[in-house]
């Protein structure tokens, strides 16, 4: 049988019609999630005879459900929470009817794990919302909503499972119903479908079922395969995030990514989001040939008529329907991280294919997950949802998450880890950054500096309290000051009467006092002077902030390397004695980390010599370096 | 797949000649046309591969012009290492997961490629996209980072690395129809074809060469069989079909009622094996 039959023609056919939905299921730990995406998988016919064999087996070594099949092992993958019995990450499961394949993402339901949800939720069109009939809508129920709305689901399924528990009653089914709808009122849902099931005897999964006569409404399946969720992204104004440039020879010049909204023909106009430079499309070009036009979703190759500086992380666009640009935008970010989101610490922010360094400026509030209630805050702790302002390094070009996901949507990225920390969905643009313009000034560093006859420059020191920062960052600045240099020493105690004298000693108001002392320390380096900042800076990350705010080699990091038992026996303001006997919080090196730098500029260690010694070496540093002129 | 390429020092494709490997490479042909693959493709050979697929990989390479690195855990043979003797799991991981360990330390890949579908088995069901390793390639499946929509973070420290399954969302049926759509090149143990099968343990195996060892009682017959994957010849099952075209094998594929899988003698050795294979390094 070499030539196709009609039956595999039929076959392929019918594939090629079939659309996708990609759909989410979320529900609390005994919902009986699993049992029903088992439930979908098994009565749709998607089990090979081997699984099932494998499954009868396991049933029977695992099964929580008697003699009967437990369809909630065929997807409780991993063997940890196979033990335990609950899912703790998002698993993918792909089955198939004759009218549309489908992608479910199962998810958990536990409060700590709202971000796996979250996951499951960027890339769904769908939310399969289980409630156990017995308990009726529950704080997480409306926690679930909440977060499927804020990411950007618009249909919800409500299934009732355990219909079967509650003697199928209509009373309790409609009861269910209207409290849900009394909350998701308030979210941004455009469908909303109510379903009574049992997911263990499959009553409304497959077909509808007789035990249910009050219930006139499609069958779970049945609605999945109908249900219209298409979000137009072809209809949207054109984008293309750059992804890599094509070069294979000089040639040949072509942008490739992912569109993103909108399509593209050759001929049609395009402009580059960040540059407002334009060109048209002159190829499509495919291994294949060249394409007559393009859609959202496609990954494609372009080539423009003229020759414009395009790289990755560029956005092209329709010149009539451009995205927003800009370097500040409010955003809702949801936390992933066990370290807590500290307004001012900088992150890497990577939207589409481009990465920049960014910070939360503003917390505005926080907002409760379980009752959308507006709540105050200085930090954000891991599952929390807060909405921000945020400041990036440089502009970009994007649009608010609810027009497109791809152009709206950006993770956060710690800078030591690497871990992702963060999802954010953009809100919109602060108008002011792109009101706020820099004042060209005719009298420069350079100028300024020249005058002084000296190199502007940052010492920062940093090291723990009594390392002795203070002590050598005053001597050289005398020695310094001998030699007819401008200086200028901001010291940690006395910038926080006045500058930072609203700050605490919180991880969030540490942070923050560093960023104001590296604003300042800009500023007086602007000016020509050389600054000393003597600070604990105990993080990281914060050290590196304030390098990135100055320009190259006008930053040099002095670590003050005094072992704590020396600080503690130093102790000169009995600040030591204070903290271990419980009556300062906070305090570096007894209830709050120091974190030492791994490449400082200057390593002092003060143990065996005298500061006069150390002073001596930093300004030897500094004249071999060629910053005293 | 460009985003590895736009954003790591050093990728590479592993390419295993299966059905999977070759919609991939053909993919990466696509993706960077009118360039080649910007990586090259790296094999990892445990001696015990069908002589055909050998052949179908030299094949590949010099059609497309690409650049191929061979690696053979030097030290597994010397130890003479088989999957007879020493037993599957034993080979496995000295010849497959020990050997692309090395592989990747040489020549200090900092992204690899796999064919891995989220389909294939319950632990790669939770598998990222960009699945991050440690520097001793280890996967701790509660320590993976969030993917949200098409945003992956790529960003690794110096030993780390990451590896990337493009086709983690692909079905085996989505494989096939698309090997059909395009044309794509397979190794031709996919098709069926009279080959010298001895049955062990109810598993037909194919008898590639004078290395496999008769039992007693056992006989090498000619029988009309394919591949539904393909490994280490001694590790891997036929069926009996008589799909010898892509369009046989499609309409087999859509009556199938058996998980390609099963013909993989590793996976059945023990409950879960495959994630305790993944945390040590296994693709």
């Amino acid at each position: 049988m070499n030539a196709p039959s009609v039956d595999l023609q039929n076959f392929l056919a019918a594939q090629e019609k079939k659309s996708l939905l990609r759909f989410l299921t979320c529900g609390s730990v005994d919902d009986g999630k699993s049992t029903l995406i088992g439930r979908l998988l098994y009565d749709t016919k998607l089990l090979f005879e081997d699984t099932l064999a494998s499954l009868e087996k396991d049933s029977k070594k695992f099964g929580t459900t008697g003699e009967d099949i437990d369809f909630a092992l065929l997807v409780d993958g991993l063997e940890a929470e196979r033990e335990q019995g609950i899912t703790i990450d998002v698993a993918y499961r792909f089955f198939a009817t004759d009218k549309r394949k489908f992608i479910v993402a199962d998810t958990p339901g536990h409060e700590q794990y709202t971000r796996n949800m979250a996951t499951g939720a960027s890339n769904s069109d769908l939310a399969v919302i289980l409630i156990d009939a017995r308990k009726g809508v529950l704080t997480q129920t409306r926690r679930h909503a909440y977060i499927a709305s804020l990411l950007g689901i618009r249909h919800v399924v409500l299934a009732v499972n355990k219909i079967d528990l509650v003697d199928y009653s209509q009373q309790v089914f409609d009861k269910i119903v209207s409290d849900f709808h009394t909350f998701s009122a308030r979210l941004n849902f455009v469908s909303q479908v109510a379903i009574p099931i049992s997911a263990r005897f499959g009553v409304n999964v497959i077909e509808t079922s007789n035990q249910t006569p009050w219930y006139t409404g499609p069958s779970l399946l049945a609605h999945l395969e109908v249900v219209d969720v298409d979000t137009a992204l072809a209809g949207k104004p054109f984008r293309l995030p750059v992804q890599w440039v094509n070069r294979p020879n000089l040639d040949f010049r072509g942008f490739a990514g992912t569109i993103a909204g909108g399509r593209i023909r050759p001929g049609d106009a395009i402009a580059v989001a960040k540059s407002g430079r334009t060109s048209k499309v002159a190829r499509i070009v495919t291994m294949d040939g060249d394409l007559p036009e393009a859609v959202a979703g496609d990954a494609v190759t372009l080539t423009l008529n003229d020759e414009v500086d395009i790289s990755r992380g560029d956005v092209l666009c329709d010149p009539h329907g451009r995205p927003q640009v800009s370097d500040q935008f409010a955003a809702h970010i949801l936390w992933m991280s066990e370290e807590e989101m500290l307004p001012g610490r900088q992150y890497l922010l990577k939207l589409g294919t481009a990465t920049v360094p960014a910070q939360v400026s503003a917390l505005k509030h926080k907002i409760d997950v379980n009752s959308l209630d507006h709540l105050a805050g200085k930090t954000l702790h891991l599952n929390e949802v807060g909405y921000c302002n945020l400041a990036l390094g440089s502009a970009l070009a994007f649009d608010p998450y609810r027009e497109n996901r791809d152009t709206g949507g950006f993770i956060l990225i710690d800078r030591f880890t690497n871990a992702t920390v963060g999802a954010g969905m953009i809100d919109f643009s602060l108008m002011r950054a792109t009101n706020v313009h820099w004042q060209a000034l005719d009298v420069n560093k350079q100028a300024r500096a020249r005058l002084k006859g000296q190199k502007p420059v940052v010492l920062w020191f940093t090291g723990l309290s009594g390392s002795g920062k203070s002590t050598i960052a005053n001597l050289v600045e005398k020695s310094l000051a001998a030699e007819g240099k401008h200086t200028y020493l901001l010291d940690g105690d006395n910038v926080r009467h006045g500058l930072n004298k609203d700050l605490g000693f919180t991880d969030a108001d540490r942070v923050e006092n560093i960023r104001r002392v590296g604003e300042a320390a800009r500023l007086f380096v602007d000016a020509g002077l050389i600054v000393l900042t003597a600070f604990i800076s105990p993080f990281r990350s914060e050290r590196r902030m304030a390098r990135e705010l100055l320009g190259e080699g006008e930053f040099l990091e002095v670590f003050i390397d005094t072992p704590i038992e020396v600080c503690m026996q130093r102790d000169p303001k009995g600040l030591y004695e204070k903290a271990k006997a419980g009556k300062i919080k906070h305090f570096t090196g007894i209830d709050s980390p120091y974190e030492a730098p791994e490449r400082a500029d200057i390593v002092i260690r003060t143990v065996e010599t005298s500061p006069e010694d150390h002073a001596q070496a930093i300004v030897k540093y500094l004249r071999d370096k060629g910053y005293l002129g | 797949m460009r985003e590895v390429a736009a954003e790591f020092a050093n990728p590479v494709m592993l390419y295993s000649i299966g059905k999977d490997s070759s919609v991939m490479l053909h993919l990466a042909m696509k993706a960077f046309y009118p360039s080649k693959p910007p990586f090259p493709l790296m094999h990892v050979d445990t001696t015990w591969k069908f002589r055909e697929m050998i052949q179908f990989r030299d094949d590949t390479v010099k059609r497309l012009g690409l650049d191929l690195i061979v690696h053979i855990n030097e030290d597994g043979v010397k130890r003479g290492i088989n999957p007879f003797d020493s037993g599957s799991s034993l080979h496995t991981q000295v010849m497959k997961t020990e050997s692309l360990k090395q592989a990747l330390d040489k020549h200090g890949f900092d992204a690899a490629f796999g064919g891995a579908r989220r389909d294939e088995e319950k632990s790669r069901a939770k598998e990222r996209i960009f699945s991050f390793r440690t520097a001793t390639h280890a996967w701790d499946p509660k320590n993976q980072r969030p993917e949200l929509w098409r945003v992956y973070n790529t960003r690794i420290n110096k030993g780390e690395s990451i590896r990337v399954f493009p086709l983690s969302n692909w079905t085996e049926l989505d494989i096939w129809q698309y090997i059909l759509a395009e044309n794509i090149p397979i190794v031709p143990l996919y098709f069926a074809k009279k080959r010298p099968i001895v049955e062990r343990d109810g598993t037909l195996i194919m008898r590639d060469d004078e290395r496999m060892k008769l039992k007693p009682g056992e006989t090498v017959e000619d029988r009309l069989v394919r591949f539904r994957t393909l490994g280490c010849y001694p590790l891997t099952g036929a069926i009996e079909s008589d799909a010898s075209s892509l369009e046989d094998i499609v309409t087999e594929m859509f009556t199938a009622r058996t998980s390609e899988r099963q013909g993989r003698l590793i996976d059945s050795d023990e409950k879960a094996s495959m994630e305790k294979k993944k945390k040590e390094g296994y693709f």
